[in-house]
């Protein structure tokens, strides 16, 4: 910019200092304001009649720190979980969404096949799913079938989240202009090639803030799976908790999920802010 | 000899629209031919079945004497042989210059990355954008961008460079630029077929002008032949449009 050596204007100056002040101002104001908010919610919450109780029941910090071993444990399950199940949604979702992206009569019955998938398995409560495949496939007792609650777990999550996961990327396929498309079969490449090469990339660039914020959502969903008996942080919490007598160790396993979620949140927040810029920059 | 392109016979409809109704084309080693032809008309149908981009309803193309539009042949491999460029969106936006001219050698013929790098400068060192190699597409001016979709078309040295209407999406003052690339070639004796609506300018490199309407090429001959004096009344309509638009 030209504007490096330029010596403002006093106009330019005094407006400056006008922006200046106008922002201090409404720092201020907002820091007031949450201050205000926070001490009555506090005043409100702690003279109600119920609140002893409830602090002893829901925020006693000894049973926080007794429980906090064995959450942490179950954490630690959960975030194999996440981690696990993510890498198996993120390739059958693609698998899915390329064959929902195929052209012509000759795909019919396969495309038919991922339609069928994708509309079952996005329809389907996950809770529901859960029992199905954690109850259900055992009961057959066929050999070879998983009886690990956790691999049962994991098997309903990338079942309902793939469906999800494919029709974002799908969405980013089509939004590819069919020229591109075209510009690289003319190049000689495959359509394997062209898919990989060229259409999916900018494909992924463009959906990868609805794709992040399937994945914070994965992320609390892999608690569900301690309905199937898995010893996850909720398990873990249940069970400190039935020990002590006292609900603290579910706060503590929420608060250790949202710490969890955060640091997602503010990668899809950042993810989102650059595709914006680039779209701006690109016009 | 052999022409490089042979069309017999081609026709292509879009459900009830036959847009092409049994074309008859050669193009032969070093010729220049254009296509011109009311918007509609077919000449991007044309050229995209030629590519093989496009399945053909009947009729056959020949490269070199082989049937590529056969379905046994190998579209990929015919494909390879050719060249094209297009009006607009033609190079890819998540990569540079230079990997946008350098991945059909490397991906598609399996040439040295270095080697293919090497190439590409070369070629965009010709066309002014040595400096540009760097640059994502949208980094760069419309004709700047025609550019690199031509030399990225040019990189495996095609049989065949097709363009469809390569300058219609550019500004008056980008049209120059690329026109004057496209003279280069015509000049270096590629074999080019291409649909354009700059008339002036089929009139200066064409080997061969080719007035496509109602489906086939109605009217086909030397540029002074088919655009100075034409034979067919709907060619003449034709050009009288153009002229009373302003743009012969
Ligand atoms: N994918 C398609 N589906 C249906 N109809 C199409 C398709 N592509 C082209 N057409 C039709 O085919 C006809 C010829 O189109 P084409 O693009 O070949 O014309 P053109 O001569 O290149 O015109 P222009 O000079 O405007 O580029 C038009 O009537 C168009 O509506
Ligand atoms: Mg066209």
């Amino acid at each position: 910019m030209s504007s490096g050596h330029h010596q403002p204007s006093a106009l330019q100056q005094e407006r400056l200092a006008y922006r200046r002040s106008r922002a201090r101002r409404s720092t201020v104001v907002a820091f007031l304001s949450t201050v205000v908010f926070a001490v009555a919610a506090w005043l409100a919450v702690t003279s109600s009649p119920g609140w002893p109780r409830v602090r002893d029941s829901f925020f006693d910090v000894d049973a926080a720190l007794r429980a906090l071993p064995a959450v942490l444990d179950g954490l630690w399950l959960n975030l194999r979980v996440l981690v696990v199940c993510e890498v198996l949604i993120l390739a059958l979702g693609l698998g899915l969404a390329a064959l929902r992206s195929l052209r012509g009569p000759v795909w019919f019955p396969l495309r038919a096949l991922a339609t069928g998938y994708v509309d079952l398995f996005r329809g389907l409560p996950l809770i529901i799913c859960l029992f199905l495949v954690g109850f259900g496939l055992p009961g057959l007792r066929l050999t070879g079938v998983p009886t690990d609650p956790v691999v049962l777990g994991c098997v309903a999550l990338v079942l309902v989240y793939s469906a999800y996961v494919s029709e974002v990327l799908r969405a980013g396929i089509e939004s590819v202009h069919p020229s591109q498309r075209a510009a690289a079969r003319s190049l000689g490449l495959t359509h394997a090639q062209a898919m990989r090469i060229v259409i999916l990339p900018q494909a992924v660039r463009r959906v990868l803030p609805p794709l992040l914020n399937d994945f914070v959502a994965l992320q609390k969903d892999c608690g569900l799976i301690s309905v199937l008996g898995a010893v996850d942080a909720v398990r873990a919490a249940q069970i400190e908790s039935a020990k002590l007598y006292d609900f603290t160790p579910y706060v503590l396993a929420g608060l250790l999920f949202v710490a969890m979620a955060v640091p997602s949140a503010r990668l899809a927040d950042w993810a989102s802010a650059r595709a914006a810029r680039r779209r701006g920059g690109a016009s | 000899m052999t022409p490089v392109l042979r069309v017999r016979n081609l026709v292509r409809h879009y459900g009830a629209n036959a847009v092409l109704r049994g074309v008859d084309l050669d193009v032969a080693e070093h010729e220049v031919v254009v296509l011109i032809g009311a918007s509609g008309s077919g000449k991007s149908t044309l050229l995209r079945c030629v590519n093989l981009l496009e399945e053909v309803d009947d009729g056959q193309v020949f490269l070199d004497g082989v049937d590529v539009s056969d379905p046994r042949a190998d579209a990929d491999a015919a494909r390879r042989r050719m060249g094209i460029v297009f009006q607009a969106y033609n190079l890819f936006p998540h990569m540079t210059v230079l990997d946008n001219v350098t991945l059909a050698p490397r991906v598609v013929h399996g040439v040295d990355p270095a080697v293919a790098r090497e190439r590409a400068r070369e070629l965009l060192d010709r066309v002014g954008l040595a400096d540009r190699t760097g640059a994502y597409p949208d980094q760069l001016s419309g004709g700047q961008q025609q550019r690199v979709a031509i030399v990225r078309a040019l990189a495996h040295e095609p049989r065949l460079l097709l363009l469809d209407e390569i300058t219609s999406a550019l500004d008056p003052e980008l049209v120059g630029e690329v026109l004057t690339l496209v003279r280069d070639l015509a000049a270096q004796g590629r074999t080019i077929l291409m649909a354009t609506h700059e008339m002036g300018f089929a009139k200066q490199v064409a080997d061969r002008v080719c007035f496509l309407a109602d489906g086939v090429l109605l009217e086909s001959g030397p540029p002074e032949q088919v655009l100075g004096a034409p034979e067919h009344p709907r060619t003449q309509a034709f050009l009288r449009r153009i002229i009373a638009a302003g743009r012969l």
